[in-house]
């Protein structure tokens, strides 16, 4: 195998409190594969998504993205590498318009002139929101919003996509095209949901975390099609979908 | 959500007006200002001047006289202090339709009511000719400090979001019977704004990591460093001019 976009080695962390909140998390994403992280609230997905980009430093462990240790030196380089979209978009959605917001991660990383409005219109195509550059995003809908919030962190040209609850407050419609923006981007991509069909229809792997260790990790479709495994980590389906086993 | 959340200080408009850079407005609003205030109390026909040039940019402009005039309205709170001096100074006094009053008053009285208006009327210029953001953008290129610029920034962003979050929360106590108006209930409103504040703040927090995550270290890019066109300046600079002739004028002949 090639040099994984993602690992992660026996990784624990400690809140302040002592409160341990990842355990021996040791994960491996080989690039181009797409992953949904899974598990109930509380679980540690979001602490252990702030590890990825060296917003939390570990405990004890490491974490390596395309090889590249996450350590003080290369933060910058890590921030670029792995671009996290966050759950509301109006919490990563600041600049006055659409097409400022897209252009702030490059600009951060250096990216000017020509490039850089190469970069906010080809990331905003990608999102199907190239109409909207001018806009503010509080005139945005919902699903328009969440796109855009994607257009961001795909400005910086990420290694590794991680998205933070993608389909949360989005109505079927807008659930639906953003699926189709994300099947069709063909990156490295790790998704934390609670929204169980958008797993199965977006990843075809995924790794469930509870109490901050790693309890499963599998085909989608066979986690899924596993009710003792869901029930066990207050993971469930909708009301009235069962999956065969695949 | 749709169209129709204009800013309700901005007209937007095609005029050269609207046209010229930002930081040539703000940069002439500000030293139009500066006139206003530094001219003399009693040279009253030098006031008319500076009236005669704003009108002039309305109607380059296009900014109806009324739209200005009910804006400028904000002003009255702040004229009650003027209004109140010709009868509280002391000094030589006259009288006017049966009043006595203090001749200084009456001319310090005018000296705030004058000023603040001509301010007030500047700053509504510069407003409806020139958008939020791009004002902004203009004192981001008059070098106006990153922190200031940023914050202004981030508050014109999310004002909204959280005017937006206030009138949610007032919704909610309302639908579970809250009436704002009895004093009694007043502590439900004041934990209220407790709450948002921390909301806010919360999501403060969360704007940040947000911008960290995209390589955010503490300056903000400069995106947009096209040089003004000299005609700008020069044309932003005419009525600066004719300010600044109207106060030498006024010194000279005081």
């Amino acid at each position: 195998m090639s040099i994984p976009a993602l690992r992660v080695s026996e990784l624990r962390f400690d809140y302040p409190d002592g409160h341990r909140a990842l355990d021996s998390i040791d994960l491996a994403v080989a690039p181009g594969e797409r992953v949904a992280l899974l598990g109930p609230n509380g679980a540690g997905k979001t602490t252990l998504v702030l590890q990825l980009n060296g917003v939390l430093r570990p405990s004890s462990g490491s974490v390596e993205v395309s090889g590249l240790p996450v350590r003080a030196e290369h933060l910058r380089e890590i921030r670029r590498r792995v671009g996290i979209v966050f759950q509301d978009p109006d919490d990563q959605l600041f600049m006055p318009t659409v097409a400022e917001d897209v252009a702030f991660g490059p600009a951060n990383f250096g990216v000017r002139g020509p490039e850089l409005d190469a970069r906010v219109h080809d990331a905003l195509t990608a999102v199907d929101m190239a109409g909207h550059a001018g806009r503010s995003p509080l005139h945005l809908s919902g699903g328009q919003r969440k796109r855009v919030a994607l257009a961001t962190v795909l400005a910086c040209d990420p290694e590794v996509l991680v998205i933070d609850e993608p389909s949360s407050n989005l109505d079927p419609v807008a659930r639906r095209e953003l699926a189709e923006v994300l099947l069709r981007l063909d990156r490295t991509m790790l998704m934390v949901t609670h929204d169980l069909p958008y797993a199965l229809q977006l990843c075809p792997r995924s790794v469930v975390l509870d109490d901050g260790r790693v309890v499963a990790d599998g085909p989608t479709r066979e986690l899924l099609a596993d009710p003792e495994l869901l029930s066990r980590h207050r993971l469930e389906l909708p009301y009235g979908f069962t999956l065969a086993g695949g | 959500m749709g169209a129709g959340h204009a800013h309700p200080l901005h007209l937007p408009g095609t005029s050269p007006v609207h046209r010229l850079s930002p930081q040539v407005k703000v940069l002439a609003a500000f030293m139009v200002v500066f006139c206003v205030v530094a001219t003399p109390r009693a040279a009253f026909a030098t006031y008319g001047g500076y009236l005669v040039l704003l009108a002039a940019v309305w109607v380059i402009a296009a900014i109806p006289p009324g739209w200005i005039g009910r804006r400028a309205l904000i002003e009255l709170p702040f004229v009650v202090l003027a209004v109140l001096l010709p009868f509280a100074q002391g000094g030589e006094r006259v009288d006017v339709a049966g009043l006595s009053l203090s001749a200084d008053g009456l001319l310090d009285g005018w000296n705030i009511i004058i000023k603040g208006t001509l301010g007030v009327l500047t700053s509504l210029t510069l407003a409806a000719t020139t958008s939020p953001r791009d004002l902004l953008l203009g004192l981001q290129r008059l070098r106006i400090p990153a922190t200031i610029t940023t914050i202004a920034t981030l508050m014109l962003r999310y004002v909204e979001v959280i005017i937006g979050e206030a009138r949610r929360m007032r919704i909610a106590r309302v639908s579970r019977g809250h009436d704002p108006r009895l004093l009694w209930q007043a502590g439900a409103t004041a934990r209220s704004v407790g709450r948002l504040f921390l909301r806010s703040y919360e999501r403060g927090e969360r704007v940040h990591l947000a911008m960290v995550a995209r390589g955010f270290t503490g300056a903000m890019p400069a995106l947009d460093e096209r040089p003004v066109p000299r005609l700008e300046w020069t044309l932003g600079m005419l009525p600066v001019a004719v300010a600044l002739a109207l106060v030498v004028g006024a010194w000279a002949t005081a």
